[in-house]
């Protein structure tokens, strides 16, 4: 069995463990970590479920071994709101009824957040086009598109 | 009393799941859990002469390997229970937990493995040799009832699951008069479950406590605890089975599956606990979909577009076992002949077996099939007679005054199908506005000038929800005076904690933040039904609704009692029961509870039964009747055949919506759904029925960039069924789209006298079908 | 789905790199991982080592030269996307990249992997096409280059030996009045391109002085439409020289599979290679 020290900051916390190097990251924050906020729903880059940040950028953590993690820093949605209750993306999502059984949540959360960094200002268009990489199979997106305009309006600090 | 019941409450499951600190099958971690992986059939139709696991067995990490043999000599020959039996199979062939001499279908479970991590079972599972001896495999479906036509299982003699067949009056009559008769031929083909997650199952074995705890990723706990007690002839009592947090169902997370039955058996072999978890390619091949259905279709109509009946014949896919029953073939004929007063109808239906996955319902289950085989036949008489679809639609729609309508046929139980209430009409009218339908012509010809292609589609519906036979829901108000309410549902996100709790609310006067729901655990509630059908708002809100006024009568009554008040001059407001106009002297619900539930020193008043709870039982008879026209507008380039939605219109009636908001999201994702079928979702086998598009870059779901924004109104036609008014709403948005969306393209692809009928639709077939128009001309 | 188990190699320098690479038998390179991870999740690829490229220094990075612009072989799609030096020497570039999967690939995607794993659908070794790139490879031996035309050897092979790595890719620029456009067709936004074209114009006084353009999904490997190049060469650039050009790209012989056939894909040829021309002409007009 290869296997290595990883040590990774996951919401501002360090967690580190010996891990088999075959092991993605979603599996060592799932596992290892504790945080079962990030979900698998295909482990081929596809739905998004698995959405976390990398140094602020927003990755697949299914397709990343953990080791390539190694000494990084991981934001995932349980850390998205800080000390706060939710974070503004997270509110909206609220308002808005943006998840029905909260899978596809975590990683449409954490691609807006994300994809807002970038971009604060954005048409339903574009935000359509943001959560293009998140599958949802429950809200038909439309719920989704909301919070994620609400969420950049409050985000530029407009409500 | 309607604070809540009506409003959009914010849902009470959100907070929590939108930080992560959801529970769902994966994320359940117990002391000592072990993890399996499943050895499935690589070929679509095999003899299986022997498997090695002697290899796997030594792997590091490998805790067992079992097959049949292993499971127990009671399970050698003993396929799983039928959980919903009919009299239309004459070929009832269910899966055994693993697979014994023969596979049916790629993906069939024939081994397990149990290891410390998953990684590891996955090793051994790849280290386990099945020696195959394939067999000739039966893909087409159409093919299946031929003579020569390889069995799908050995043994058997033919393909035949049932026939199933709807009718009423004379058919014969009704064709023979007829000034105009049209005939369709047309492929429906629905495709997979797709929840973002997998199946699962976690369980462990407390021989000396309470026996086995299953968790299982499932709508229906019940159910699964029914038919395991039945398999492992155990008592319903020692088995507990609970669905946590799950992520999403749509119809095939009902059934039970043979990973239910395995993981328990090896949990209580093992003495420890096992979980086992679907990964996506799993779960394109081994849980229930939906697959391809051949109708058969003719209309008679009048000159005038009134239709005097329909007949046809269907063959749907089985696939390769009857473990969901003939539940498909029943829900694809029973919502014949739709929202419209015809006379006559006669359509049969074979199930037929094929080696691919069984198929099952998938989200409005047979009613999309049977929605749009009739507005197929509504669009080839509007066609055939040059009239506006619109308006064959309404000349043949049910009218207000003659609800409750009875179209003529039964159900499997004797009971005369009827329709509880509705307004067609009022939908059609409201979505025709909403869409801007009678301008629609106009913009369609100025766009063809600058040769752009538009196209406007219409589809109606109707929808029997509200299913029986039963829910039931009890409501305690607890000593501290907040409330609880359990029920025998479970939730894959409807919301049911927010919807129930609402009910709840309004009926004891109490905050919406003071009532806390528990369902999906056979645990903590004795009995249910399980989560399908858009059954469980009409189902459950009825039981809840009766069980929160049971205690709420009986609380005003202890009042009475405390106060020295007459009932008439009490209420309930803020949790606390006081003299109408005098609200500051009062006794709180929790004190009434105190009172009801004393210790030794105590003494419960005169005339009261312990405790201030109420259990309500609702058996449902008859459903509630949903229904709605969707209109869309789509551009087609005639280049590439790309279809796009620019616009799409709903108007959707689901009698009182206890919180609009969640309806919405009910009725948009179903829509999406809808759209999906029509024109993205295909699962793909070969010639040998190996399954091909098994990932999501070849397997397409509908996601956000395709979509338009929808333009969604509500009517509200209440039930006499029930005291609320309510209708169901889970499956009302996928009903009717695709007929939609084929119609809207084929409306824009006139000038070319295109004719789609099948589904999905992709570029490629249209610029196909454009390519042969051309040729014709 | 979990992966085979493999030993993994983190070097740190390119010499530490060819050494492994020399020395392993059945080594799988690591880059962005989008494409690999997703092989190694499903066992469709179970390599006894997986040899890291991210831990290697000196493969990122944007460089202009006198002719063009270097990129590193490991230089992320979404910094490729972000730079405005980049996109001022090869515009066709962000447009392509546009087409390349979603906003949270590109994060971790590469452009040598793109190049290297050689999809028959990827848009960047079109790109690559399009702008004659020259690759640097290193390997035991030291380094050599090949031109991007020798690059495609068949489905997905390219022209690397077993013990080299592709650590940069130098593009010719063309002068700054040229036009440019990527059209591609997929079924979603952010799919597998079912045909992409890309194509780049000069024109003078009306007249194409010269054309390049590439096509991707239609055949095994990428390549440039050199009949369409040539019939566009002295043609004025207008819709009808367009048209008719569309006409050869759509008898260049197409692949079928499962989902689409050939007869397909090469209708989308014409139409594509029609449009990306007529926007690219109309993007030269705007420069002049």
């Amino acid at each position: 069995m290869d296997k290595r020290d990883v040590s990774l900051t996951v919401n501002g916390r360090v967690y580190s463990a010996r891990v088999e190097t075959r092991v993605h990251l979603a599996d060592f924050l799932r596992i290892e970590a504790g945080l079962t906020g990030t979900h698998l729903g295909c482990e081929h880059g596809v739905c998004g479920a698995c959405t976390v940040l990398l140094d602020g950028e927003a990755v697949r953590s299914c397709l990343m071994l953990a080791v390539q993690a190694n000494n990084r820093s991981v934001t995932t949605v349980e850390g998205l709101a800080g000390d706060g209750d939710l974070h503004p993306i997270q509110q909206a999502f609220r308002d808005n009824h943006g998840l029905q059984c909260g899978f596809c949540t975590p990683g449409m959360v954490m691609s807006l957040a994300a994809y807002l960094d970038e971009d604060p200002d954005p048409d339903e268009a574009g935000i359509r086009e943001a959560i293009s990489g998140n599958i949802c199979r429950c809200t038909g997106y439309q719920g989704i598109v909301a919070a994620g305009i609400q969420a950049a309006a409050a985000l530029r600090g407009e409500e | 009393m309607t604070r809540y019941v009506g409003a959009n409450v914010l849902r009470s499951e959100d907070p929590r799941l939108l930080t992560g600190r959801g529970r769902y099958i994966d994320d359940i971690s117990l002391a000592g859990m072990a993890h399996a992986a499943f050895v499935r059939a690589e070929h679509a139709h095999a003899a299986i002469k022997s498997i090695d696991v002697e290899t796997a067995r030594s792997l590091p990490g490998v805790q067992t390997v079992m097959t049949l043999d292993d499971l127990g000599e009671q399970y050698a020959d003993k396929p799983m229970v039928q959980p919903y039996p009919s009299p239309a199979l004459q070929q009832d062939i269910r899966l055994h937990p693993l697979a014994g001499d023969e596979v049916c279908f790629v993906g069939q479970p024939i081994a397990v493995v149990v290891a410390d991590s998953r990684h590891a079972a996955e090793d051994a599972a790849a280290a386990v040799h099945v020696d195959y001896e394939p067999l000739p495999a039966i893909v087409d479906c159409r093919r299946a009832l031929d003579t020569d036509a390889p069995l799908a299982h050995l043994g058997t003699e033919s393909n035949h699951v049932g026939r199933l067949s709807v009718g009423f009056g004379d058919i014969d009559d009704a064709f023979q008069g007829a000034p105009h008769t049209f005939s369709e031929e047309f492929l429906q083909h629905r495709g997979g479950c797709h929840a973002m997650e997998c199946r699962g199952v976690v369980a462990l074995d407390d021989p000396d406590g309470d026996g086995l705890t299953v968790y299982s990723s499932t709508q229906a706990p019940y159910l699964v605890r029914a038919m395991l007690a039945r398999y492992l002839e155990e008592d319903e009592s020692r088995l507990r089975v609970i669905a946590p947090d799950v992520g999403g169902g749509f119809g095939p997370k009902a059934g039970v599956y043979p990973e239910e039955i395995v993981i328990p058996i090896a949990a209580r072999v093992l003495g420890r606990p096992v979980k086992w978890v679907e990964d996506r390619r799993e779960h394109f091949i081994a849980t229930n979909q939906q697959g391809d259905q051949f109708w058969t279709l003719s209309v008679a109509a009048e000159a005038d577009g009134t239709i005097r009946g329909v007949r046809g014949r269907v063959t749907c896919d089985n696939g390769a076992f009857t473990n969901y029953g003939a539940l498909l073939g029943v829900t694809s004929l029973n919502p014949l002949p739709g929202p419209y007063a015809i006379p006559a109808l006669d359509v049969e239906l074979d199930m037929v077996f094929t080696n691919t996955p069984s198929k099952s319902p998938v989200r409005g289950a047979g009613r999309p099939n049977a929605a749009y085989a009739m507005e197929r036949m509504i669009e080839a008489v509007a066609r055939g007679l040059q009239l506006d679809p619109a308006d064959v639609r309404a000349r043949n729609f049910v009218t207000a005054d003659q609800f409750p309508y009875q179209p003529g046929h039964k159900t499997g139980h004797g009971q005369p199908i009827t329709y509880d209430s509705g307004d067609f009409h009022g939908c059609l009218e409201k979505v025709k506005e909403v869409a801007d339908y009678d301008s629609f012509k106009s913009r369609q010809l100025a766009a063809r000038e600058t040769g752009r292609y538009l196209g406007i589609g219409v589809s109606s519906y109707i929808e029997d929800t509200g299913m029986g036979p039963y829910e039931a829901a009890t409501v305690r108000v607890q000593p501290s005076g907040k409330v609880q309410v359990q029920s025998g549902l479970a939730s894959q996100g409807q919301g049911h904690a927010t919807v129930f709790s609402q009910v709840v609310a309004d009926q004891l006067g109490v905050d919406f933040d003071d009532v806390v729901y528990q369902s999906a655990d056979t645990g903590k509630f004795p009995l249910g039904v399980g989560t399908v059908a858009s059954r469980t708002v009409v189902a459950a809100s009825t039981a809840m609704h009766e069980a929160a006024i049971a205690v709420r009568d009986k609380a005003i009554a202890l009042a009475a009692h405390l106060l020295e008040a007459a009932e008439d001059d009490l209420q309930i407001e803020d949790g606390m029961v006081s003299v109408k106009g005098d609200p500051g002297t009062g006794v709180t619900l929790g004190e009434l509870a105190r009172t009801l539930t004393p210790f030794n020193t105590g003494v419960v008043p005169e005339g009261f039964s312990p405790g201030l709870e109420a259990t309500s039982h609702n058996v449902t008879r008859g459903a509630a009747t949903a229904s709605g026209s969707h209109i869309a507008e789509v551009e087609v380039d005639i280049q590439t055949g790309a279809v796009t939605l620019l616009e799409y219109s709903i108007a959707h009636d689901c009698g009182r919506m206890l919180n609009p908001q969640l309806v919405e999201g009910q009725v948009l994702g179903g829509v999406v759904h809808g759209v999906g079928n029509a024109l993205f979702e295909r699962m793909h086998y070969d010639d040998a029925g190996q399954p091909l598009s098994v990932n999501y870059g070849e397997y397409y779901l509908p996601l956000a960039a395709e979509m338009p924004h929808f333009n969604i109104s509500h009517l509200e036609t209440l039930s006499p069924l029930n005291p609320l008014g309510v209708k169901g709403a889970g499956e009302g948005g996928t009903i009717p789209a695709a007929n939609a969306i084929i119609a809207a393209i084929e409306n824009a692809l006139a000038p070319f006298d295109v004719v789609i009928s099948d589904y999905p639709v992709d570029p490629q077939r249209i610029c196909q079908l454009l390519d042969e128009s051309a040729a014709r001309s | 789905m979990k992966p085979g188990p493999f030993t993994y190699h983190d070097p740190s320098t390119v010499d530490e790199l060819v050494a492994l690479l020399a020395s392993l038998e059945d080594a799988k390179l690591l880059a962005g991982g989008q494409s690999l991870m997703p092989m190694l999740n499903l066992r469709l690829a179970q390599p006894d080592h997986v040899i890291d490229l991210n831990t290697v220094t000196g493969l990122e990075g944007i460089e202009r030269t006198a002719t063009g612009v270097r990129v590193g072989a490991m230089t992320r799609q979404a910094t490729l996307m972000s730079d405005d030096d980049l996109t001022a020497v090869m515009p066709v570039m962000k447009e392509a990249l546009h087409w390349v999967g979603h906003f949270q690939t590109r994060s971790r995607g590469t452009i040598g992997g793109s190049i290297s794993h050689l999809d028959p659908a990827a848009e960047l070794p079109a790109v690559a096409l399009l702008h004659d790139a020259i690759l640097t490879l290193e390997g035991p031996d030291g380094s050599r280059t090949v031109p991007i035309a020798e690059w495609p050897i068949a489905y997905m092979i390219p022209n690397l030996a077993e013990d080299e790595v592709l650590t940069s890719i130098e593009f010719s620029g063309w002068p700054a009045t040229h036009g440019y456009a990527f059209e591609e067709f997929a079924r979603r936004y952010g799919d597998f391109a079912i045909v992409a074209v890309g194509c780049l114009l000069a024109v003078e006084d009306g007249l194409i002085v010269r054309a390049a353009v590439a096509i991707a999904g239609s055949q095994p490997t990428p390549s440039r439409l050199a009949d369409v190049e040539k019939a566009l060469v002295g043609q004025p650039a207008t819709a009808e020289t367009f048209q008719d050009v569309a006409q050869i790209a759509k008898v260049v012989e197409a692949m079928s599979d499962s989902y689409v056939n050939g007869a397909y894909r090469q209708r989308l040829a014409g139409v594509l290679v029609e449009r990306a021309l007529t926007r690219a002409a109309a993007r030269t007009r705007d420069a002049n």
